[in-house]
């Protein structure tokens, strides 16, 4: 019998591995001139419109997924697959930029560059200074999550998460960068701060914090709060909107001392040999019907501003999904690639764990 | 004769090239990255760091939860294996088969639904408050991390104990209880002894998995509590500090290998009566 079973794991193992196998190796051939490799976060942009875009101009997508930033920075300079165009956040398209990864696009010849409102173009610049290099795709802002029938009154300040009124219900982010860049706004300081002093304040505040926190949660922070078992979680606004859609009684808030709004944009990579082609995907994703149809897909903030105008007036009326340009007034983009300071964080991010 | 030896000693290619493929590469792989620094110089701080407070903070957090871990799974074997023995096959069949279904689910999802048995809105206070009894609150505690670990690796432990203590001739145990020897005695004297092999590779398996759980201290713990695991998977995924992450693993599969060592003795006795019994 014990035999039997461990024929039984190990087979199993080893299909899994065996398939495992499969879906990771790509062919690493440069792609063919009719054909471009697109690299972008996972269930971010809907699979039809890479199907019309080939169905209209006969380019073929060869579409690779990653989780999480710092993975497609690893899989990009791994360099087993020659990545056209690829997809990714703020900071790490800075770090791109500056080690010379992406060339220039040419956004003189797009068709519909200006459905993108000036207000993206402006957050563009905290990294990409001369909007030379990327197209705003989606963003989205981390705001406070709260359920209206445990929290009387309407929340304005990121001060319900540290004075202690809300002990035990409140759940963060489990991330370094958010948890800094949250309680760094909340003290007034820049969210890119680089200060040791202001960040050791930091720290303090978020230590003294730490016996109110049910719980530091990633994807679960928002469930808890639609559960009933929270009263409020720092989420972002997608995952807000999503909330909503459950539980009738939540509210999302970007208090007033600002936060953070995180901006993902495309790139055409230095190693992109048929940049018409390539340029011609990032012209065909501002066109109004597919900005709409990735945005009915995703639900994220869309930074192309044809697509309200084509919802229904519930969801225009949304102020999650369409925030007024007043609420994002003190926020910022995080820029921060300074590895001093980032070792700096996840040191003390571990202590704070550890305490 | 020698042909046949021959052949025996081909069929264990394969498992040589997936050893030496998956297990020893790596290994060295790892061990390179343990001793070198970010700038590519020899250093031992990696493998040092593990004193450092915050980890070894963490590493005697592990040995307790992986301690407790093991000693519940004990306790929870013994009965339902000696249990299991006085079972005819069919009913063995079916309770072995009960208790390995749940390891065909998956990991995560088995985590996610203890979660929200546990939560402070969950079933088991919806359950208990029906009940009268109030509600309890051991939602992201340590007490969460500790089911979650001896549900995962309880089988585990029940797999080989059952195996041993099957093994046990019946005939041995109503010789002693002929000779007058009463119920405690026979597990005492005869059953525990005999399963000690069992019992060893049991722990084998609970005891270093348990101790580097991280994805079941960061769902059922609410990332409030961090075992050694968690401290190696920031350095190697938020940190990006590979070095320090080898270095970490590597100290811990030291002190592992140290723990293991008085196991593996008693282990190496035992196989070799099988040896020979075979």
């Amino acid at each position: 019998m014990n035999k039997k079973f461990c024929v039984a794991v190990i087979s199993m193992v080893l299909t899994g591995l065996l398939l495992g196998g499969c879906a990771e190796s790509p062919a690493s051939v440069s792609s063919a001139p009719d054909t471009l490799t697109v690299f972008n976060y996972g269930e971010y942009m809907d699979p039809d419109v890479i199907e019309m875009f080939t169905k209209e101009t006969g380019i073929k997508i060869k579409y690779e997924e990653a989780v999480t930033p710092e993975e497609m920075y690893t899989k990009y300079k791994a360099g087993a697959i020659q990545y056209d165009l690829l997809c990714t956040s703020d900071y790490m398209l800075k770090r791109l930029i500056e080690e010379g990864e992406l060339q220039e696009v040419d956004f003189s010849s797009f068709e519909y560059k200006d459905n993108i409102g000036d207000k993206y173009w402006e957050f563009s610049k905290a990294f990409d200074p001369d909007n030379k290099y990327t197209l705003p795709y989606f963003w989205g802002t981390i705001g406070i999550l709260y359920d209206t029938t445990k929290v009387k009154e309407p929340v304005h300040s990121w001060d319900v998460l540290f004075n202690g009124e809300y002990a035990g219900d409140i759940i963060m982010q489990n991330s370094v960068r958010d948890a800094f860049m949250i309680t760094e706004k909340y003290l007034g300081y820049s969210l890119n701060t680089t200060d040791k002093e202001e960040i050791q304040n930091t720290y303090d505040t978020l230590l003294k914090q730490k016996p109110d926190v049910e719980a530091y949660l990633v994807d679960e922070a928002r469930d808890e709060v639609v559960a009933g078992n929270a009263a409020m979680a720092v989420v972002y606004s997608g995952e807000a909107y999503l909330g909503h859609e459950f539980n009738e009684n939540l509210a999302y808030v970007i208090p007033d001392e600002g936060s953070n709004v995180w901006l993902d944009s495309w790139g055409i990579t230095k190693n992109c040999a048929n940049k018409e082609a390539a340029s011609k995907f990032l012209d065909f994703l501002c066109r109004d019907d597919v900005a709409l149809k990735n945005f009915e897909y995703i639900y994220y903030l869309t930074p192309n501003e044809t697509v309200k105008g084509q919802l229904d007036e519930e969801l225009q009326n949304d102020k999650t999904l369409f925030p007024d340009d007043k609420e994002t007034e003190n926020c910022e983009v995080c820029t921060l690639t300074d590895p001093e300071t980032n070792t700096l964080l996840n040191d003390l991010w571990k202590e704070l764990k550890a305490n | 004769m020698d042909k046949y030896l021959n052949k025996r000693k081909n069929l264990a290619y394969p498992y040589v090239v997936w050893s030496v493929g998956f297990t020893v590469i790596p290994l060295i792989v790892i061990l390179r990255y343990a001793l070198l620094d970010r700038t590519g110089a020899f250093t031992l701080s990696n493998i040092l760091a593990i004193v450092d407070p915050v980890n070894l903070k963490a590493l005697i957090f592990s040995l307790e939860i992986a301690g407790g871990c093991t000693l519940i799974c004990i306790l929870l074997a013994y009965p339902l294996v000696l249990a299991l023995k006085r079972l005819n096959f069919g009913g063995r069949r079916s309770t072995i088969f009960i208790l390995i279904l749940p390891m065909w689910m998956n990991f995560i999802l088995k985590l996610l639904a203890w979660q929200m048995i546990l939560s402070s809105n969950g079933i088991l206070n919806l359950v208990l408050s029906r009940m009268g009894i109030g509600s309890i609150d051991i939602s992201n505690t340590y007490i969460s991390i500790m089911i979650g670990v001896v549900y995962d690796y309880l089988p585990y432990m029940v797999l080989p104990l059952y195996d041993a203590v099957s093994a046990i001739d019946d005939d041995i145990i109503e010789a002693a209880e002929d000779l007058g020897a009463k119920k405690l005695t026979v597990f005492g004297r005869i059953i525990f002894p005999l399963s000690i092999p069992g019992l060893m590779s049991g722990i084998t398996m609970v005891f270093v998995p348990s101790m580097t759980s991280f994805v079941t201290a960061d769902i059922l713990g609410g990332g409030k509590l961090q075992l050694v695991g968690n401290i190696i998977e920031q350095e190697f995924i938020q940190s990006m500090d590979w070095n320090m992450g080898a270095g970490l693993s590597v100290a811990l599969m030291i002190f592992v290998l140290i723990s293991m060592a008085f196991t593996v003795e008693k282990h190496e006795q035992s196989d070799r009566q099988e040896e020979t019994a075979w």
